[in-house]
């Protein structure tokens, strides 16, 4: 049984720019990819590549030390350069940049396994790990680390296709298209962390992927229809919507017995045990309402967003802001140039009309809707006030550290408050103190 | 089409679109939703109701301009807040009343409590309501002549002529502990059901004022909560407690009379002056209620909503300090040092 999570926002949808257009190989190859050694949580991997050397589609070029997951090359080619480029975690990464001789050259070593109902949970595990699957649903965590973490502690897994951030098609997409690779990859990932069932949550905006998949799944895997309301794909709200399980503060999906997993990331372990790929392509969703030709595609990772850009026909009208991943919680961009990465979901050009008119920040006026919207019953509008008066201890006292910074707050808000912005600050404060208090400690 | 480095691009953080409801939107709905209640007004008062009206947001509107200009902050013109507020005084006076005498009331609510608090959002009282206790203290005459209903009035009224039937409302024989039909009024429930009754220009008419709320609530402007807690609340007390009349009748003549449903509906919900915690809102509606039935029953005046609703705006932050939400996934626990709640 189904219950609504707290609060929630429903923005403008804009999905139909792309829903129906089905992802595509990219009509021409970048003659460049830039491969961040940062897509995951955790630190940067080690080049194992140098300038001059010759790479195969899906050849070893990262080697993760401490938390984080090998990267692979997306193109065939040679090494132009192994330096720092910018990058869309903000800043400058180092890169491995690699011209594309367009053969796309496999690399011989990846093969895939012919009997995967034979696979035992070890061995799906190590295929993840070497395949470098991080999650790409946004934050990027390594699978492999996720998965072990949760081996025989999972009595549900999820599989997060609810897509609930506007205009982004592209775990659609891959659903309808396919929905085989999302299943298959659901059973090895349960068998990995012997969960003893499995939902796969979709939202009821994607009437044409819920009729393919319920088609796949069976007595072991579920199809769950969910209500159109964002932050519906939020981690913790997935969980409290379908098992009314409400992860305490500070705690992790497995403290539930939950593990939640994208769908994307699921069909990439499919990918991996089937077909012997690495993590080396994805779709992505290229939309806008400034660009001329949106559309969905499957894309080299490492591909610049200029690139895609130039191939969604350019822009039919200047944008306002250009974002990796959803307008609720999407990254701007002020580099067109960084590459896309293993959890990049969308390249979202919006005009000055879509994000709306910039008023001035006008007055709070307590309607209290910020707190109705809050999926995690926070209380935005006192985070802000303590937050403006540098207040931090109290706002740590309201709890602003369980913020998932989901935005619906600041998407209510009539009076067009900042409060998300507020509260990141105050968040940063909090932790800042924390780090000065364990400093005096020792 | 520029080129890529030529773009200028907004580099701003998260969300990156807003709910197209902002707060003149909101204030343009509970506009919309007084609508009936003015028609009502000049249907049974006259035109003179419109021109009181008119003058009042005149008067608030200006009265926030000027002292916005003179406190030297930004206008907040076009958010539509003052005119609500001017709306409500008119609405919450007889129809006699004075045009130099409103303003004083616009001027007292908009200038004293609101712009002298911090303006929107900061003010501790209602501001229409505090507008009106300011001339029911000062110029109580003007407050208590009240018009019969159905005689037209234009735009002078002798605040001594034959038209003016002071006390002769269904409050003032509800106070005397007589129903309406059988007191000096001789109102039927019908009569205040459609609003063919003694009293202030927007409180007449129960029909346009439930249709005005339901267009709030169905806009999603205000929660139902504080209504139906307070509209709950003087319903359950009034029957169980009906003064030796039939309770049905006591009661309805309760929630039909005075100013209880555009307090209920327009007051009572004002964001500022409410607390914004659901449970909160709870406790505050039921407040209203047992204040607005104590004062009708024992108060000095036959009607007790505004001063209810007063007394119940000054009790907000105590009420939302301890009505704070429980944080998703667990118990909101106390911490050994901190004080409970958060409201500041």
């Amino acid at each position: 049984m189904q219950r609504p999570f707290f609060g929630g926002v429903h923005p403008a949808e804009h999905k139909d720019l792309t829903e129906h257009k089905a992802a595509e190989p990219l009509s021409k190859a970048p003659g460049q990819v830039v491969i961040p050694m940062a897509m995951h949580v955790g630190a940067p991997c080690d080049p194992v590549v140098a300038e001059g050397d010759g790479v195969k589609v899906g050849q070893l070029i990262g080697q993760p030390k401490g938390l984080g997951a090998p990267i692979h090359a997306s193109v065939s080619g040679k090494v132009a350069a192994v330096e720092e480029r910018p990058y869309g975690g903000g800043g400058k990464m180092l890169s491995v940049v690699i011209d594309n001789d367009f053969q796309d050259t496999p690399c011989p070593e990846r093969k895939g396994r012919g009997n995967l109902a034979g696979l035992s949970g070890t061995e799906i595990l190590s295929i993840v790990e070497k395949a470098g699957i991080t999650g790409m649903g946004g934050a990027g965590f390594p699978t492999q680390v996720k998965l072990s973490g949760a081996v025989g502690k999972v009595d549900t897994l999820i599989l997060n296709g609810a897509e609930c951030e506007p205009y982004i098609t592209a775990d659609h997409r891959l659903m309808v298209e396919r929905g085989e690779a999302v299943v298959e990859g659901a059973r090895l990932m349960a068998r990995a962390v012997k969960a003893k069932k499995t939902l796969i949550a979709v939202e009821n905006n994607k009437p044409d992927a819920i009729e393919n998949l319920k088609a796949l799944a069976g007595e072991d895997v579920q199809v769950q229809v969910l209500k159109v309301r964002y932050p519906q794909g939020a981690e913790k709200q997935l969980i409290q919507t379908l098992t009314g399980r409400q992860i305490p503060p500070g705690k992790l999906p497995v403290d539930v017995n939950c593990l939640v997993c994208n769908v994307a990331t699921a069909a990439a372990v499919w990918e991996a045990a089937a077909e012997g790929k690495a993590l080396t392509r994805r779709r992505v969703t290229v939309t806008g309402g400034a660009l001329t030709k949106p559309m969905n595609v499957i894309v080299p990772i490492g591909t610049p967003v200029s690139w895609l850009i130039k191939l969604a026909g350019g822009f039919q009208e200047e944008p306002d802001r250009i974002l990796l991943g959803g307008p609720m919680m999407g990254t701007p961009l002020y580099d067109l140039d960084v590459p896309v990465m293993k959890s990049t979901n969308c390249v979202l050009c919006l005009t000055r009309d879509e994000v709306g008119r910039e008023d001035p920040a006008q007055a709070c006026i307590r309607c209290g809707k910020c707190m109705e919207v809050c999926p995690m019953k926070l209380v935005p509008l006192f985070l802000r006030m303590n937050a403006e008066k540098r207040r931090w201890e109290e706002t740590e006292r309201l709890h602003v550290m369980d913020c998932i910074e989901c935005g619906s707050c600041n998407y209510i808000c009539p009076g067009r408050l900042p409060l998300v912005q507020s509260i990141r600050t105050a968040k940063f404060a909090v932790r800042e103190a924390a780090k000065r208090e364990e400093g005096k400690g020792l | 089409m520029k080129e890529y480095q030529d773009l200028r691009l907004t580099v701003a953080s998260s969300p990156h679109v807003k709910s197209p409801v902002g707060t003149r939107a909101l204030m343009l709905d509970v506009l919309i939703a007084l609508i009936p209640a003015l028609g009502m007004g000049v249907y049974f008062f006259g035109p003179r109701a419109l021109a009181l009206t008119a003058v009042s947001v005149l008067g608030c509107e200006l009265f926030e301009g000027l002292s916005r200009a003179v406190l030297k902050r930004p206008q907040s013109g076009g958010d539509l807040s003052a005119a609500v507020t001017g709306v409500l005084l008119a609405f919450v006076c007889p129809v006699g009343m004075p045009f130099w005498t409103i303003l004083i009331g616009d001027f007292f609510a908009i200038v004293i409590v609101k712009q002298l608090f911090g303006g929107l959002g900061r003010n501790f009282l209602n501001p229409a309501l505090a507008g009106r206790a300011f001339l029911a203290l000062s110029y109580a005459a003007s407050l208590t002549g009240w018009v019969k209903p159905g005689t037209k009035h234009w735009i002078e009224i002798g605040q001594t002529g034959a038209d003016v039937v002071s006390s002769a409302t269904p409050m003032a024989d509800l106070q005397r502990g007589f129903l309406p039909w059988l007191g000096s009024s001789a109102a039927t429930l019908r009569d205040m059901f459609y609003g063919n009754v003694g009293g202030c220009i927007g409180e007449v008419s129960a029909l346009a004022l439930l249709l005005g709320g339901a267009y709030l609530v169905f806009r999603g402007v205000i929660h139902p909560r504080v209504p139906l807690a307070y509209l709950g609340t003087v319903a359950a007390v009034s029957y169980l407690l009906p003064r030796g009349h039939e309770p049905v009748e006591w009661m309805l003549c309760q929630l039909l009379g005075g100013g209880l449903l555009l307090g209920a509906f327009f007051m009572a919900t004002d964001y500022v002056t409410s607390p914004c915690t659901p449970l909160g809102g709870w406790f505050f509606g039921i407040g209203c209620g047992l204040l607005t039935l104590f004062l009708r029953a024992y108060g000095g005046s036959a009607e007790g909503v505004s001063y209810a609703i007063l007394l119940m705006n000054l009790c907000a932050p105590v009420l939302e300090k301890f009505t704070q939400p429980r944080r998703f996934g667990g118990r909101t626990e106390r911490k050994k040092t901190g004080k409970e709640g958060g409201a500041a």
